[in-house]
């Protein structure tokens, strides 16, 4: 019998401290199998996010930065400006990418810098204990929006944000699509994303972005099926997928 | 070598000591008085495939510098007050990071927005470590366009050897003022032992992967982090203290001054000096580490001598003086700031006094 | 013919696969792995089909497939 799936050479064997159906664990395998897909290990630069995935460097086996909160698309086009050669991409989830680091992400994207961004988005600050995040969805309920996320007074905590959106009406923007995990076929798409993300940059092409609909079954309160069925029923009406630009 | 005589501008010569010591990545953001660096930078980087960004703010640019140096490449930022205090957050990455770049403080007043006249108020925020966390930086204060000039060859080397960032101190006056500069084209002095900087991002071509990370979270590694960096900054305090002093040996009252500050300073001292008047000079280059060798050097047969600080703040370095002196001799101040600076009488005064 | 392989002791069983296998031959186990979790493990590998869903909607990595 032939080995039809494992876990890519990139990614290392170890057990994640991710918790039970959190959906960075499947983001990195995808980018892994891309990255060996596309034989860049030993190109790849990884910016890693202040947020759940923090320590993704010990899951990668390829060279990776830490960034401080919100700073990754800055690191990132410190290192592709000065090694052009390298394949850099930056991981980082809502908070990260689309509140504390607004301003970074869409500088870099409308400078047209030839990295690739891998957004998760999963409605909630993950590590820090579930706090609203700037996609946290209408009527959600978090550590900070105990009613739930409202736009009128007291709350007026705003509309979920769509960052890709907005970074799709920049000139710079090679592409920009928002995917899903929430079964095989849209896992597949995602990596096929995540695979042409990557490809634009080794074209130089510019920047891209993939974010990606995620489950966080924790400050969701649900258990890890409904979760991905959730970022189906709920997250996806919000957060449109496909192909944004 | 052909020496070449050039008259520029202070923020200028920081550019071009810059690119000679091999600094290929530059990302700035305007702000007065520095902004003929930035402009400098934006027309001399492109020339030699160095890099030049404007960024979308302080704290980009010194994130993009935090990104090239985790390549190896040399990498600086600059910036004003207010700017250097946006900047702290990525310093104090790079210092937990242990990246090597070189970041500039053309320093104007402050608290808050401030003015734009020269200042020296940031020893503070540039000596202590400014940002979180238990670290240091390597300062250094130059007090004329060629040291401008000549301290960025140093600022690298230290940050380079010691994997570790370096500030150049100045003030609006320093950078905006013109004065010939003699530009030697030395090459690159590299004298750390790890040239290669096997700790560089490039892509893990033939080795293992290579992590730049400060976030410790295992049981007793971030202790270790501090411990290691804490016997870094040991060794350079021991090995890297910079000053100049003029006649110390006889003087019976020291004028102890950096930067600009340290010019009029001196100017004094020699007029002085002419008056057969027994005053002498200390003028720190290192702000940090402090130059305590020389304080503590200073003979005891001097009992009576007395030290003026003399800053363009309410006193900041003078608390440095202090814990150097150790209570040994008198240490008196005269500082301004906010737009004012020390002026020559003003000091002459408070020199006749102290007598 | 086909079978899967599961790394019982990196299963956090979230119990993901179980809702994708088409045969269902995927069940929870009641003897726990290293870390205390309940993991989950294969019933019936002769049902497997190779489709892989299971290893594609994995978080975690555990599942290896052969066909």
């Amino acid at each position: 019998m032939e080995k039809l799936f494992s876990h890519p050479s990139s990614l290392r064997d170890v057990v994640t401290h991710y918790c039970p159906g959190c959906g960075h664990g499947i983001v990195h395998r995808l980018i892994a199998e891309v990255v060996d897909e596309l034989e860049i290990r030993e190109k790849v630069v990884a910016i890693a996010p202040v947020g759940c995935a923090v320590i993704a460097y010990d899951y990668w086996d390829f060279d990776c930065a830490e960034a401080a909160h919100g700073r990754a698309m800055a690191v990132a086009t410190g290192i592709k400006r000065v090694r052009p050669e390298t394949v850099v991409f930056t991981y980082q989830g809502d908070g990260d990418l689309a509140a504390i680091g607004t301003s970074e992400t869409i500088h870099a994207a409308n400078r047209g810098e030839n990295i690739t961004g891998i957004f998760v988005n999963n409605a909630v600050y993950g590590m820090t204990g579930g706090q609203m995040a700037p996609t946290t969805l209408i009527g959600q309920k978090t550590a900070t929006t105990p009613h739930g996320r409202e736009i009128n007074l007291p709350g007026m905590h705003g509309y979920p944000l769509k960052i890709s959106e907005m970074l799709a009406q920049l000139a710079a923007v090679r592409y920009v699509e928002r995917v899903a995990l929430f079964s095989p076929p849209e896992v597949n798409k995602a990596k096929k994303a995540i695979r042409l993300a990557f490809q634009n940059q080794i074209d130089n092409l510019g920047f891209s972005l993939i974010e990606v609909l995620s489950p966080c079954p924790t400050y969701w309160g649900m258990p890890p099926k409904k979760a991905l069925d959730w970022t189906r029923e709920v997250m996806a009406k919000e957060f449109t997928l496909g192909r944004i630009k | 070598m052909k020496e070449k005589k050039i008259l520029i501008t202070g923020n200028e010569a920081i550019g071009e000591g810059a690119i000679q010591a091999g600094c290929t990545f530059y990302a700035g953001y305007p702000i007065t008085p520095q902004n003929e660096l930035t402009a400098y930078m934006a027309k001399r980087m492109p020339q030699g495939k160095r890099i030049f960004i404007q960024a979308e703010s302080e704290v980009a640019a010194i994130n993009m510098v935090y990104g090239a140096a985790t390549t190896g490449v040399r990498a600086m930022t600059s910036s004003s007050s207010p700017g250097v205090s946006l900047k702290q957050e990525g310093i104090s990455y790079l210092a937990g990071a242990q990246l090597p770049a070189v970041i500039v403080n053309i320093m104007r007043g402050g608290p808050g927005l401030g003015n734009i006249a020269p200042s020296q108020s940031d020893y503070f925020q540039a000596t202590k470590g400014g940002g979180h966390g238990d670290y240091r930086n390597i300062v250094l204060a130059p007090s004329s366009v060629q040291e401008a000039y000549d301290f960025m060859f140093l600022a690298f080397d230290l940050a380079d050897k010691y994997r570790n960032p370096a500030v150049i101190l100045g003030d609006g006056m320093l950078g905006q003022m013109m004065e010939p500069l003699i530009a030697s084209h030395k090459s690159q002095v590299t004298s750390h032992k790890d040239k290669k900087k096997s700790w560089a991002l490039t892509g893990c071509q033939g080795r293992k992967p290579n992590i730049i990370r400060s976030l410790l979270l295992g049981e007793g590694a971030l202790e270790e982090l501090n411990l290691t960096l804490q016997k870094k900054y040991q060794v350079i305090q021991k090995k890297e203290q910079l000053w100049e002093d003029l006649f110390l040996d006889d003087a019976g009252i020291i004028l102890v001054a950096y930067g600009s500050m340290a010019r009029i300073a001196k100017s004094i001292v020699r007029q002085l000096r002419k008056q057969r008047k027994k005053i002498g000079l200390i003028r720190p280059i290192s702000l940090w580490p402090f130059p305590n060798k020389i304080f503590q050097g200073i003979s005891a047969k001097l009992k009576k001598t007395k030290f003026l600080v003399i800053e363009m703040s309410y006193g900041q370095m003078v608390e440095d003086v202090r814990l150097a002196i150790n209570g040994k001799f008198r240490v008196e101040f005269l500082g301004r700031a906010g737009g004012g600076i020390p002026a020559p009488q003003q000091i002459i005064r408070k020199i006749n006094s102290m007598h | 013919m086909a079978k899967i392989n599961i790394n019982r002791d990196k299963c956090k069983g979230c119990l993901i696969c179980i809702s994708f296998c088409p045969k269902g031959i995927i069940v929870l186990d009641e003897n726990l792995n290293r870390k205390g979790i309940k993991p989950v493990k294969v019933k019936e590998n002769e049902e497997c089909l190779g489709c892989a869903m299971c290893a594609v909607m994995c978080p975690d990595c555990c599942i290896e497939v052969y066909k």
